[in-house]
């Protein structure tokens, strides 16, 4: 991890998922310290995406522990972890097409109306969200959809927020407004896990970085060793950042 | 809502389209079938009846649709409540029926009120206890849901006639509610006219509720996504509950009116209008409350038209609405985003 590690907000310890037949995560370890943004990394297949749904109990961990602020909540319902202060954005955006944009917020703030300096925060962050905010859901760009459940995601302060591939399919002025939003999230202190397969980005935004094979966790450092070791790049993921500037 | 997102509202903003082409069906078809009828008194007389029966199929129908789209529940014991809710009316109707014979304006629409309260508390009751026992057992497999269901529907059927009994039962409609309005040449029922207030007041209910309301945003939301919507903290199994309680209480509703237009109960009388139900909301589009009432005004207009100019067409008439609509639009009239 990074140098002078926060203390754990999240720690996965021997998770084994099973989805039916099939056996996909095969025991990971791994920490996400708080107010720091831990990237996750690995191939298609890898077992990222299955990660985050088996921390949001969306898919039971069969196995092993998923310690949330020193809580075990590997058995808990979806709801009751969501309320325990995670908040989840699915590599499908999860957007409510038929609601407006306001309705998909409002809808996220479970606790009454949307904070106003809140708001304001997060349509800063989005400026493109103001012009569709009494809008279906539906009408919006796949880039404006993916702000919407950032948005969404973050309407009420949240301990973690796990991200599912937030550049998936964006063209590159999106992907760099999506930057450029994660880097504020950052700096307003949110622990992010997130989930991504562009590198290039994910070396711009990770202060640590976990990497992923066949259901196992391989690698765990700090982002900025990864992104020095070309060797271990190409090790771990085939690829050296240059190729991919 | 913030300056910001008041600023935002205010500016130039690209608007979303209004489907009208659904809504103006129905005006469209009702103008089509008045040089056909060449009557005009007739033409109001059939498209005030159609209105009248289309409100009461939507009562029917509103609860079924709701408990489809969010819950993906296909629950052919639905009729239960329809046949319930109709025979709740002898409850009331026991100890209180001179009130239908009174010459009292307000002890008759009492007896109305009465008979639909304790039909929709009888019938949200049972749903609960159906959602409970029947039901939850078989969530997300269709197959399960549609045999269980049906046996329900069987067990509930032969529960009616163990209590009831097994011959059809007449009952009085309220002395105010007989009768008919006059204008003219035009003839409106009351109980009709009634029916068509009943149903517009609760049509006008159901989309404040979905459409103004937090619990009505989570049922929009949990029609499309339940998944996500557990991910943003809801149970959403206590909100398939309610909407199952709910749907079952509509139905009650629905059957209360059904048994006093038609003044006679049978055990099987609200499976004989499931055909028409499932119907409409196939029409509507599934999961679709407005879709439902537009489905059960097109079709009981439909089906007036054409029992009036060609009678022996009437049988297939339903049929034939759900397939043209269905080739023009496969989803139905108002598709819902589904998961």
């Amino acid at each position: 991890m990074a140098e002078g590690p926060a203390d754990p907000l999240l720690r996965l310890e021997g998770v084994q998922t099973h989805i039916g037949p099939y056996h996909i995560l095969h025991g990971i370890y791994f920490e996400v310290p708080a107010g720091e943004l831990t990237m996750l990394l690995g191939r298609n297949g890898a077992g990222k995406t299955t990660t985050l749904r088996t921390i949001m109990g969306l898919w039971r961990a069969s196995a092993g522990s998923i310690l949330f602020d020193g809580r075990d909540i590997a058995a808990l319902p979806t709801p009751d972890i969501a309320r325990s202060g995670i908040a989840y954005v699915p590599e499908s955006m999860g957007i409510f097409t038929d609601l407006t944009v306001r309705e998909n917020i409002v809808l996220a703030a479970r606790s009454g109306p949307v904070d106003k300096a809140r708001l304001e925060w997060i349509l800063g962050l989005f400026p493109a969200l103001k012009r569709f905010w009494n809008l279906p859901a539906g009408h919006l760009s796949g880039g404006q959809k993916q702000m919407l459940a950032i948005a969404r995601a973050i309407a009420e302060p949240r301990q973690l927020l796990l991200v599912d591939e937030p550049t998936k399919g964006l063209a590159p002025v999106m992907v760099r407004s999506m930057i450029e939003a994660f880097r504020a999230l950052k700096a307003a202190g949110e622990t992010i896990l997130l989930v991504e397969q562009n590198f290039h980005a994910a070396s711009q935004l990770g202060d640590n970085v976990i990497v992923m094979d066949d259901g196992l966790v391989v690698h765990s450092g700090a982002m900025s060793e990864l992104v020095a070791d070309k060797a271990l790049q190409q090790r771990l993921l085939g690829l050296s950042l240059d190729a991919h500037q | 809502m913030s300056d910001a997102a008041a600023e935002a509202t205010s500016a130039a903003l690209p608007r979303a389209r209004t489907d009208w082409l659904p809504l103006a069906l129905v005006p469209v078809l009702a103008l089509a079938a008045l040089p056909l009828v060449g009557d005009l008194s007739a033409w109001v007389t059939l498209t005030l009846a159609g209105l009248a029966m289309g409100m009461m199929i939507f009562l029917m129908a509103s609860g079924l649709t709701l408990v489809f789209g969010l819950m993906d529940i296909i629950n052919f014991g639905h009729g239960v409540f329809i046949s319930l809710g109709a025979y709740a009316t002898l409850i009331v109707l026991g100890p209180l029926a001179g009130w239908a014979s009174a010459d009292s304006v307000t002890l008759n629409l009492a007896l109305l009120l009465l008979c639909i309260a304790v039909a929709m508390g009888l019938t949200a009751v049972v749903g609960a206890v159906f959602e409970r026992v029947i039901v939850r057992p078989v969530y997300g497999s269709h197959l399960k849901q549609i045999l269980v269901t049906m046996g329900g529907l069987i067990v509930a059927e032969q529960a009616i006639h163990a209590i009831w009994g097994a011959s059809p039962i007449p009952i009085p409609l309220p002395e105010t509610l007989r009768g008919a309005f006059v204008v003219g040449d035009v003839v409106m029922e009351r109980y009709r006219v009634v029916a068509v207030g009943i149903g517009l007041f609760v049509f006008a209910a159901m989309q404040l509720l979905l459409n103004r309301t937090r619990i009505g945003l989570l049922i929009r939301a949990g029609v499309e996504n339940p998944e996500m919507v557990e991910a943003l903290g809801y149970r959403i199994r206590r909100l398939f509950v309610s909407v199952f309680v709910a749907g079952s209480a509509l139905a009650g509703l629905g059957g209360v009116m059904w048994a006093f237009y038609r003044q006679t109960l049978t055990a099987g009388m609200g499976m004989d209008v499931m055909v028409l139900v499932f119907i409409v909301i196939i029409v509507g589009g599934l999961g679709s409350v407005g879709g439902c009432f537009v489905g059960s005004i097109l079709v009981a207009l439909v089906a007036n038209y054409v029992g009036f100019l060609a009678p022996k067409l009437a049988l297939v008439s339903n049929i034939l609405v759900m397939a043209l609509v269905l080739i023009w639009r496969p989803q139905g009239l108002f598709p819902v985003a589904r998961r």
